[in-house]
């Protein structure tokens, strides 16, 4: 079956991730799912200013996900929403568990999510941009976490729900996954479907969060491999030496 | 309170509840119908020591223009600080905000309401349903017990009286909200490697990971959340969905 | 972070274990796979499940005698007993000041930290006051916070002078085997340059510019090989020719500046 934008039913769209997109904070990255586009910064871990926030046993996480107001074909209002409150949560929670938040009591580890553009799964796009930045920003993790959507149109699974499919399908199931842990942690779905189908539809989006596991792997590797090269050949050298001299 | 909680971690990993319930067991669940009068439509869900008051209320509003002859459903929720010394005033936090939402997405992606229904002239007139969630006692589950209570709530909600373009309050109708089926959702929590239905506040308090699916009168799946730090295993969740199917039966029942 | 990268103990290099899915010197991301076998260690940066072992940081592997750590390529500085740190003073209270190290909570430095003798109702602002910069020494590091001392003999206050701030992982780098590279830039320009293991740097003379220079060009080459002739060459490529130091920069371990606090002034006027 081709889908209504020519893919193959397990087919991404077009995927771009970049790591270390931005100077000032410290781990960055951009993703682009189609036109979804999102951007993500991480500050910290860092002092927690208000004490009542604080826990002694390790740092807390904070997730903003925000939509720019030209993100879409009708202006966003600006600030927060009901909606953009409950997908920062989700993705919280979503990160939570693969970060080592226990090493940094007290403090605070921020991320800043904005989505430049909306065309379909924005906080799937949001999370795995959040993923690099934390790693981006040498922040201890026991993995990354990998995210997208699944869904199902008359008999056949798709893969990357997007754009006219949205209004069609039969369900809109976003998927968070930890490949080394195999756990899923973020876990949604909008729409009517059996028990059978959803898990299928559950395991196609697994499938495709490996695929974008590795896409994210690979962006880290560019980004940091790719400039000590670049510095190394603008030197005249081959070796990366790692910590020994 | 503190003490307890490795207390409570403890027996949870050995399969066990501190109310000596089954793994797969809800609390005691009294639902009481239509206990308000000013409202369309209400019920009050208790299930365990949690308590929560749906109210239904019903307006004549203009369509959205995406969907002409369709009804609008708003689902809102309150966390009462009279329910929990943890629940302050104020605006909508993070965790009502999720109650609301995840009420809101079991009720619309099930299509229990028939929406066209309540249209009274096409891109002029409709009925706007406004579900609102009263949490009065948090014991745990919260979103069970809502969404148990305002499917409760709408099904025994009546439209009002609709003259000269005017709703006349106080004067119900026979006509009733058209209700297809009851959605409802099942939680379960995560304490170390075990599952629980229907989890207290304390076995909340423990748990690392949390996930809701909300189920139809069909066994068919229509909206799923998943909450909580941790994350779960597909075995785990094969396991949850056949277990929220058959708990959202036993439930149905009770309606 | 403290001896083991400081002295930099010559490594042989190793035969390639086939078992290792990442060999030493690879790049590797958080929850990369470096081995699967209990022959091997989970060092620094790295933590074992089941029979694995796994990086937990951004960073480049370091294989030692079957230990296995990653040397991270970001992140914030992680304190450890005995580093010597720079830090701004942030807040004086009664019993002591509260020192902004760059970590996420300030470190806390106690009367008891400090040389000499102080006698009640002393303004401790009078001894260290805010935005004062310490080169202080870290005696303790728990969970429930940090605590750094002025009782060590390289401790001192810093009057004046340059800071710059690199990225804490770079630092052993910059100090360089047994102090090499920084006793390198000290005696070719002359200036006194303090390296504080949280990725403060303190400089302070005439050729301040050109060790800012050269502080930020190994922040940025740091995992190159042949650094230290790089910056040797640096240096006397960018020296005026036949520049001498005016005079030998102060060793770290100098006696510090400040005196005793007991006998200064009058009663009124004491500490």
């Amino acid at each position: 079956m081709k889908r209504l934008d020519g893919r193959k039913p397990d087919e991404i769209r077009p995927i771009v991730m970049q790591a270390g997109v931005l100077k000032r904070a410290k781990g960055s990255a951009i993703v682009k799912l189609g036109r979804t586009t999102a951007i993500a910064g991480v500050y910290g871990p860092r002092k927690l200013h208000s004490k009542h926030q604080q826990d002694s046993n390790k740092a807390i996480l904070k997730v903003t996900y925000n939509m720019v107001p030209f993100s879409t074909d009708e202006r966003v209002r600006p600030g927060p929403s009901r909606r953009s409150t409950e997908i920062s949560k989700v993705i919280r929670e979503a990160l939570e568990s693969a970060i080592c938040l226990e090493e940094f009591p007290k403090a605070v580890i921020e991320v800043q999510i904005d989505i430049l553009q909306a065309e379909a799964s924005t906080r799937v796009a949001a999370l795995n941009a959040a993923s690099i930045a934390l790693a981006d920003a040498g922040i201890p993790m026991k993995d990354l976490v990998s995210s997208c959507t699944a869904g199902k149109i008359e008999d056949t699974y798709i893969l990357d729900v997007a754009g006219k499919e949205e209004d069609v399908t039969f369900c809109d199931l976003p998927v968070a996954y930890m490949p080394r842990e195999k756990k899923i942690t973020l876990l949604q779905m909008d729409g009517d479907l059996p028990v059978k189908d959803v898990k299928n539809v559950i395991q196609l989006a697994i499938k495709g969060c490996e695929t974008l596991y590795e896409r994210q792997k690979q962006a880290l590797k560019e980004k940091w491999v790719g400039d000590l090269e670049d510095t190394a050949k603008a030197l005249g050298l081959s070796n990366i030496s790692g910590g020994k001299d | 309170m503190i003490l307890r909680n490795q207390y409570l971690v403890d027996i949870a990993l050995t399969g066990k509840r501190l109310d000596e319930r089954k793994a797969d067991e809800f609390r005691k669940i009294i639902i009481e119908k239509s206990p308000l009068e000013k409202p369309e439509g209400s019920a009050l869900v208790k299930i365990g020591t949690t308590q929560v008051m749906a109210g239904v209320k019903l307006d004549v509003k203009e369509p959205f223009p995406d969907a002409q002859n369709e009804g609008i459903l708003m689902v809102g929720a309150e966390l009462s600080p009279l329910a929990s010394p943890e629940f302050e005033r104020g605006p909508p936090t993070e965790d009502a905000i999720e109650l609301a939402r995840v009420v809101d997405r079991t009720i619309r992606e099930s299509h229990a309401i028939d929406l066209e229904k309540l249209c009274i002239t096409e891109g002029e007139k409709v009925w706007m349903v406004n579900v609102d969630l009263h949490i009065l006692d948090n014991g745990g589950n919260l979103v069970d017990a809502s969404c148990l209570a305002a499917t409760a709530a709408l099904m025994n909600a009546k439209l009002p009286k609709y003259e000269d373009g005017k709703v006349v309050w106080g004067e119900k109708t026979n006509k009733k909200v058209p209700l297809v089926c009851k959605p409802l959702t099942v939680t379960h929590v995560k304490i170390g490697q075990n599952l629980f239905a229907d989890p207290t506040e304390d076995e909340e308090s423990v748990a690392t990971a949390k996930v809701m699916i909300g189920t139809k009168d069909d066994g068919n799946i229509c909206a799923m959340q998943k909450g909580g730090g941790d994350g779960f295993t597909f075995q785990e969740l094969e396991k949850i969905f056949e277990k929220s199917v058959e708990l959202g039966k036993q439930l149905r029942k009770q309606l | 972070m403290t001896e083991e990268n400081q002295t930099e103990v010559e490594v042989k290099k190793q035969e390639k274990d086939p078992k290792l899915l990442k060999q030493d010197h690879d790049f590797v991301v958080p929850g990369d796979k470096i081995v699967t076998s209990i022959e091997y260690l989970p060092g620094r940066n790295c933590f074992r499940d089941g029979e694995s072992v796994y990086s937990k940081r951004l960073g480049i592997v370091s294989v030692e005698n079957h230990v296995l750590s990653v040397v991270p390529l970001a992140g914030v500085y992680n304190p450890m007993m005995g580093d010597m740190i720079i830090g701004e003073v942030e807040d004086v209270h009664t019993s002591g000041w509260f020192i902004n190290i760059d970590t996420p909570n300030s470190a806390y430095l106690p009367l008891s930290g400090v040389r000499g003798f102080i006698r009640s109702g002393t303004d401790l602002a009078k001894i260290y006051n805010v935005g004062d910069l310490i080169y202080a020494k870290v005696i303790s590091c728990t969970r429930q916070g940090i605590s750094v001392s002025m009782q060590d003999p390289r401790a001192r206050k810093l009057f004046g002078g340059k800071v710059l701030n690199i990225s804490p992982v770079k630092v052993p780098r910059l100090i360089g085997r047994q102090g090499s590279m920084i006793s390198l830039i000290k005696r070719k320009t002359g200036c006194n340059v303090i390296v504080g293991q949280n990725g403060v740097v303190w400089i302070q003379g005439e050729k301040d510019t050109l060790v800012t220079e050269v502080v930020n060009k190994i922040d940025r080459e740091a995992h190159i090989e042949g650094l230290t002739d790089r910056v040797e060459k640096f240096l006397e490529a960018n020296l005026p020719k036949g520049f001498v130091p005016k005079e030998e920069p102060k060793n770290e371990f100098d006696a510090p500046s400040e005196g005793n606090y007991e006998n200064k002034g009058d009663d009124s006027d004491a500490y």
